[in-house]
């Protein structure tokens, strides 16, 4: 079949070498609709089997179906690839491709490109029968090339024409086979990839789409000029890669929950499209109940019944689940709650990224609700938290939330395989008799801790009741029965807090400045901090796993350096705008907490852009910070 | 063990279960409250099914009705206003096992619960409702509820409501799935006995709507009821709710009713001027949604892993 294709080999010793990169930042830009997605991801999965870092992002419309060629109707992918491990998304992108000419202006929006960037541009709006289209497509390309762009324009369409009747369907695969001549990328794996997305369609379907991935590669190979070489990681590891959303759902069945009860909601619902695929095949099922409050209230009647089941959702639904979760602690049920974070108040940017659910989950419910908030970091870390969640649930008796964002959620990155452990999983319910003389709080003076009786077991009737109530489950409103059950909830938290470590300084332990982070900006915070130090700043960082309790000697830690910001995606004022005073500057959402946990005089900075942290962002508000001139 | 699965729990020996095996404490409910004799009365049906407490599970949202679990020795659960239907469904989801009953007010069900109540009945999975309508909010000081009668005068209505009530029984039938509906009376327990007998019997979900007065705020409510015996028609037919003759007799009005016939149940709840008592509708073979909840328990933690395996092997590179 790849007759007429070069392999490496052969085009290695027919055309100049390759440049040699240690890393590229790809992005594939069009209509809604028209498969960059699904480009981009066979790319990197290509990218990343070849032994590459690979992270991606998608480039979402808020809408379904956005006006066609427009800037909010951007909608694809990016890619970032290298020699080396990749944590972000990364600065402006290296090259482009862009299926019309006004799509690229949601990501110029964005800043996501720069002097230099290379686009790849379907040339077929240029002869288009519209003389408005024409003429747009004229401008552009004019201001594309005045933004310093190295602009290649292609005629995608019509060479997709000579192997479809509709381009629109294929073109992707045409993208993908230009790109893996680009980047080098081995034509095997690049089959085998199209084989594996349209396994569930027809041959003929297989088979037109390999056509087309040959026609791009080939094309490129006759037409460009440049070709790219990124190297590969060594490692003797198994890796696999995969979304955040997708380790949740895989965590989920790796915890031994055999229930997911969720509402769909963007960004959060993909975990449960796969978990319902895997948990029907291992002995679970996903419950799609008729709203928010169901979902929970499904989930909290499960787990109730020994069954600890997991809700999925993002903060309009979180919004809703409110009561329930304040039942789940007031009752002590154990319960996982995942809350795939987006942009708010209200609906908000139900696409785009944003850490701004992390005080309304600390506080949202009325009266002292303590409870454990995990924040991942990482896309394995979306995977191992959720086994860590259902131990932690049934261990302290509570709910326990893990913090995702949309950009987790939807980027893709290669990780450790997992050695599985029998001990994730959940045990089945405990039926045994329970004993006579122990009540249903029987609550540990010292930490707090009692044991549930579930429904089954011989001896263990109770009734669970969101009212104040006292060690036997009974309605209770004398003053110290409820000053003490309060106490008892509180106290297991602070017994948790004694489990965990510091957390650990990336750098040094003094300096002139620490940042402070959470959630999915620990790789470009990491890159930044790492770039600054190069440069001689004294700077290093941390990032926070727990959230509620925090982890301990945070404020020893704080101690050591000069300064201390966090850097977030939520809303804080901004400190150099004289509109805010000190005594009105409202901080961002960890600077609130640290700042009243610590004592410390912690700064921020953080945006609601809707965009993952650049490096090259953070790298600028460090030097800001410390008043160093670029 | 013996190649059991995980989920089989083995039967103990059996015990009697007398009256006061179900009791704990005594029910704070105002005296005169019909909620106590449905109390009474589903202690007495757990006696004569000699329902194991700890297999049996007694789910409630707010109100003064939802305290009922409290005095059930069995377990329990008083949740939130509303909410009595998405926790029960989700404690039988994967507990083929458990009894579950919900009890449930006007406000309750009808009003703050009124979209968890028609997916549950929708859901149709086996438990036991009773949904006690007094037709008043009583624990919150006597505001007016979706189902007061037009014109009711309450501390939020000071000159009268001035909508139509909603009828349980009417919106239950109209729902799909719908699989079994009853009414029954405070001021009857032989009837409200039998009727929570066929509805517990009855495999799916099973709504009996418990007719009663509060003797605070809503004295006079069943009045009319009572004094005309004209009003009042008990529902007869063989796959109905069957009553002793003695109790039978007591009905000035008799109604031969198939409950199988949907369409005829409804034209029965439309009518305002005449109670019912008996079974309006039920279909034996309506889909159960914790049919599909129980459909694959009993997974091994190997079996598992054998799935989490094969997924990573899809995503590794």
């Amino acid at each position: 079949m790849s007759d007429s294709i070069e392999t490496k080999e052969m085009r290695a010793k027919n055309t100049p070498k390759a440049m040699k990169i240690d890393e590229h930042i790809v992005e594939i830009v069009s209509d809604s609709g028209e498969g960059a997605q699904k480009c981009g991801q066979s790319f990197a999965a290509i990218s990343a089997k070849m032994g590459n870092g690979v992270w991606t992002v998608e480039i979402i419309p808020a809408e379904i179906q956005p006006p066609v060629r427009s800037r909010a109707g951007a909608s694809g992918i990016r890619i970032r690839i290298g020699s080396k491990k990749i944590t972000n998304s990364g600065n402006e992108a290296d090259l482009v491709v862009a299926l019309n000419e006004q799509v690229p202006y949601g990501r110029i929006d964005q800043k996501a490109y720069s002097e230099g960037t290379t686009m790849l541009l379907e040339n077929k709006w240029a002869t288009d029968a519209s003389e408005d289209i024409r003429n747009k497509y004229a401008e552009a390309l004019a201001d594309f090339k005045s933004r310093g762009y190295n602009v290649v324009e292609i005629p995608m369409e019509v060479e997709c024409l000579k192997i479809v009747k509709n381009a629109r369907r294929g073109k992707n695969m045409w993208v993908l086979g230009m790109l893996c001549d680009i980047y080098n990328r081995s034509i095997e794996k690049g089959e085998a990839q199209i084989r594996n997305i349209f396994r569930k369609k027809s041959d003929a379907v297989i088979n037109s789409n390999i056509e087309l991935f040959h026609a791009g590669y080939k094309w490129a190979q006759e037409n460009l000029d440049f070709q790219y070489d990124v190297p590969a990681m060594e490692s003797d590891e198994e890796y696999v890669v995969m979304s955040g959303n997708e380790a949740l759902a895989l965590g989920v069945l790796a915890s031994g929950m055999e229930v997911c009860s969720m509402y769909p909601i963007t960004p959060a619902t993909s975990a449960s499209h796969l978990l319902a695929d895997v948990l029907t095949r291992s002995g679970g099922l996903v419950h799609q109940a008729e709203d928010e409050i169901a979902a929970i209230g499904f989930a909290v009647g499960a787990s109730y019944a020994g069954k600890t089941a997991v809700t999925i959702t993002s903060g309009p639904g979180m919004a809703l689940k409110t009561e329930f979760l304040g039942l789940a602690t007031m009752a002590e049920i154990p319960l996982v709650v995942i809350d795939v974070q987006r942009g708010g108040p209200s609906t908000g940017l139900p696409t785009k990224v944003e850490q701004s659910d992390l005080l309304a989950v600390l506080y949202g419910q009325p009266g002292a609700s303590p409870k454990i908030v995990l924040a991942a970091s990482t896309i394995e870390e979306c995977f191992h938290f959720v086994i860590l969640a259902r131990k932690l649930a049934e261990s302290f008796r509570t709910p326990v939330y893990i913090l995702s964002d949309a950009n987790l959620a939807t980027g893709q990155t290669p990780f450790p395989r997992p050695k599985i452990k029998k001990d994730w999983f959940a045990p089945p319910i405990d039926q045994s008799p329970w004993k006579a003389d122990v009540k249903p709080y029987q609550w540990d003076s010292e930490t707090g801790l009692s044991k549930r009786p579930i429904p089954g077991q011989p001896g263990g009737q109770h009734t669970v009741t969101g009212l104040a109530h006292d060690r036997n489950s009974s309605v209770s409103y004398v003053p110290d029965e409820n000053q003490e059950a309060s106490e008892m909830r509180s106290r297991k938290f602070a017994a948790f807090q004694k489990t965990l470590n510091p957390p650990t300084v990336n750098g040094v332990k003094q300096g002139d400045l620490l940042i402070v982070g959470w959630g999915s900006t620990l790789g470009a915070i990491n890159e930044a901090v790492e770039m600054a130090q190069k440069e001689g700043i004294k700077v290093s960082s941390i990032h926070l796993r727990f959230m509620s309790p925090f982890q301990p000697g945070l404020k020893e830690i704080f101690q050591n350096f000069k300064n201390v910001m966090t850097v977030e995606i939520n809303y804080s004022d901004n400190k150099d705008n004289p509109q805010f005073t000190e005594s009105s500057r409202r901080f961002s959402q960890l600077s609130w907490l640290l700042r009243a946990r610590t004592l410390v005089d912690v700064d921020c900075y953080s945006n609601v852009e809707g965009q993952p942290l650049t490096p090259g962002r953070v790298l600028g508000v460090i030097k800001n910070k410390l008043d160093i001139k670029n | 063990m013996y190649g059991l699965k995980p989920d089989v729990a083995l039967d103990l020996p059996s015990k009697y279960y007398s009256l006061e095996d179900y009791n704990k404490g005594v029910a704070k409910w105002c005296p005169g409250c019909g909620d106590h004799a449905v109390l009474t009365n589903t202690q007495k049906l757990l006696r004569e099914k000699q329902m194991d407490p700890a297999k049996t599970v007694f789910v409630s949202g707010i109100g003064c009705s939802s305290r009922f679990p409290h005095y059930m020795d069995t377990y329990g659960f008083h949740g939130l206003h509303g909410r009595a239907f998405p926790v029960a469904c989700g404690v039988k989801f994967r507990r083929p096992d458990l009894d579950v009953f919900v009890i449930t007010g006007d406000g309750d069900c009808c009003s703050i619960g009124a979209g968890a109540w028609v997916h549950a009945i929708r859901y149709n999975m086996d438990m036991t409702v009773m949904l006690l309508n007094n037709e008043i909010y009583g624990l919150t000081k006597k505001q007016v509820s979706p189902t007061s009668r037009l014109g009711t005068s309450s501390n939020t209505t000071p000159d009268g409501s001035v909508l139509p009530p909603i009828h349980p029984v009417q919106t239950t039938l109209g729902v799909s799935n719908v699989s079994f509906v009853a009414q029954t009376a405070d001021w009857n327990p032989a009837h409200m006995y039998a009727t929570l007998k066929a509805a517990y019997e009855h495999k799916g979900f099973a709504f009996v709507h418990i007719l009663q007065r509060c003797p605070v705020f809503q004295l006079a409510l069943v009045d009319e009821w009572t004094s005309n015996k004209e009003a009042m028609c008990y529902l007869e037919n063989e796959n109905g709710i069957t009553v002793s003759e003695d109790i039978a007799k007591t009905f000035k009005s008799r109604l031969s009713h198939d409950p199988s016939d949907l369409s005829a149940a409804r034209d029965l709840a439309m009518e305002d001027d005449i109670i019912y008592l008996g079974l309006f509708y039920q279909n034996k073979n309506a889909p159960c949604y914790d049919d599909y909840g129980a459909s694959n328990l009993g997974f091994t933690i190997e079996q598992k892993e054998a799935v989490l395996n094969a997924e990573f092997d899809k995503y590794a590179i």
